[in-house]
């Protein structure tokens, strides 16, 4: 039942980018082009999923535990840090270089276009880097403390 | 602003803040695609089939919608394959350095009003629009 759930969630996640038009690249360097002909699409996207989910997270923190598993996993992480900074900052060059975040990228692999195949490859490469820097540099204290679980997102 | 579609954008906004707050509801997760895809590359996390489900369940929606007649756009992206790759590892290493990407951070973590949140969410967005402002209006043409 977790599985279906999950696979329910990530359909209507699918839905809501398509619909909205953020599966397509240039529709979202239309919002980020705000020196240009600019598209507020983005925004509106953003401010309606900010309503549902900030109401249904409020109903959740109202339970004891979820419908379907042992504990809510909240991120835990409070602190504005360089890591963070930097990070969406490395994040946010890839994503105004060709419009795809790792939502919109995953996808559109059901398009079979090689160049989102190529940016997946990519993307997964990075993230494996980052993770085995991470694991280099932090050691146990990590693996244990910081499993993606308990990150923001 | 000639392209600027709000009521296809509001529902479709609708239906990514309704899968988040399902998958925190059911699940207790955090709809943060970033995160549920890192989580299926190993590194100690054992929790790989919710993840599975959640990417099969994207990736399955626009086939879905093909099938019964919705137009699925086919994703244009000019940019030469170097731009490409540079773009990917950049958002892979990023979104794993900050812990969450648009949809972790823009949309959960703001909807939780993490402070972390709405700092990484300003970043992201901000470089972004220097980018596309470089690219689109001092470089390119």
């Amino acid at each position: 039942m977790l599985m279906v759930a999950s696979f329910v969630s990530g359909f209507t996640f699918g839905l809501g980018l398509l619909i909205s038009g953020m599966v397509q690249p240039q529709k979202v360097l239309g919002f980020l082009d705000v020196f240009g002909a600019w598209d507020p699409s983005l925004a509106v996207v953003m401010a309606a999923a900010l309503v549902v989910s900030n109401a249904g997270f409020a109903l959740a923190r109202r339970r004891e535990r979820p419908i379907l598993a042992v504990q809510s996993l909240w991120p835990t992480k409070t602190d504005i840090d360089r890591s963070l900074v930097t990070g969406a900052a490395l994040f946010g060059i890839g994503w105004g270089l060709v419009g795809l975040c790792p939502g919109p990228a995953l996808e559109n692999l059901a398009t079979f276009s090689p160049r989102v195949i190529v940016f997946v490859v990519a993307m997964v490469i990075g993230m494996v880097l980052h993770d085995l820097w991470a694991k280099r540099h932090t050691g146990p204290v990590w693996r244990e403390g910081m499993l993606p679980t308990t990150a923001d997102g | 602003m000639a392209n600027f579609t709000p009521i296809s954008a509001a529902i479709g906004g609708g239906l990514v803040g309704l899968a988040a707050a399902l998958l925190m509801l059911f699940s207790g997760r955090i709809a943060g695609i970033s995160g549920i895809l890192a989580g299926c590359l190993g590194f100690g996390t054992r929790d790989k089939g919710w993840r599975g489900a959640f990417i099969a369940g994207l990736v399955f929606a626009p086939l879905t919608a093909g099938l019964v007649g919705y137009p699925v756009p086919s994703p244009q992206m000019p940019a030469s394959w170097g731009v490409i790759v540079v773009a990917g590892l950049l958002v892979g290493f990023g979104t794993r350095l900050s812990g969450g990407c648009t949809s972790g951070h823009g949309v959960c973590g703001i909807a939780r009003l993490s402070a972390r949140s709405v700092t990484a969410t300003a970043v992201f967005m901000g470089t972004a629009v220097v980018v596309v402002a470089l690219s689109r209006h001092v470089l390119g043409g």
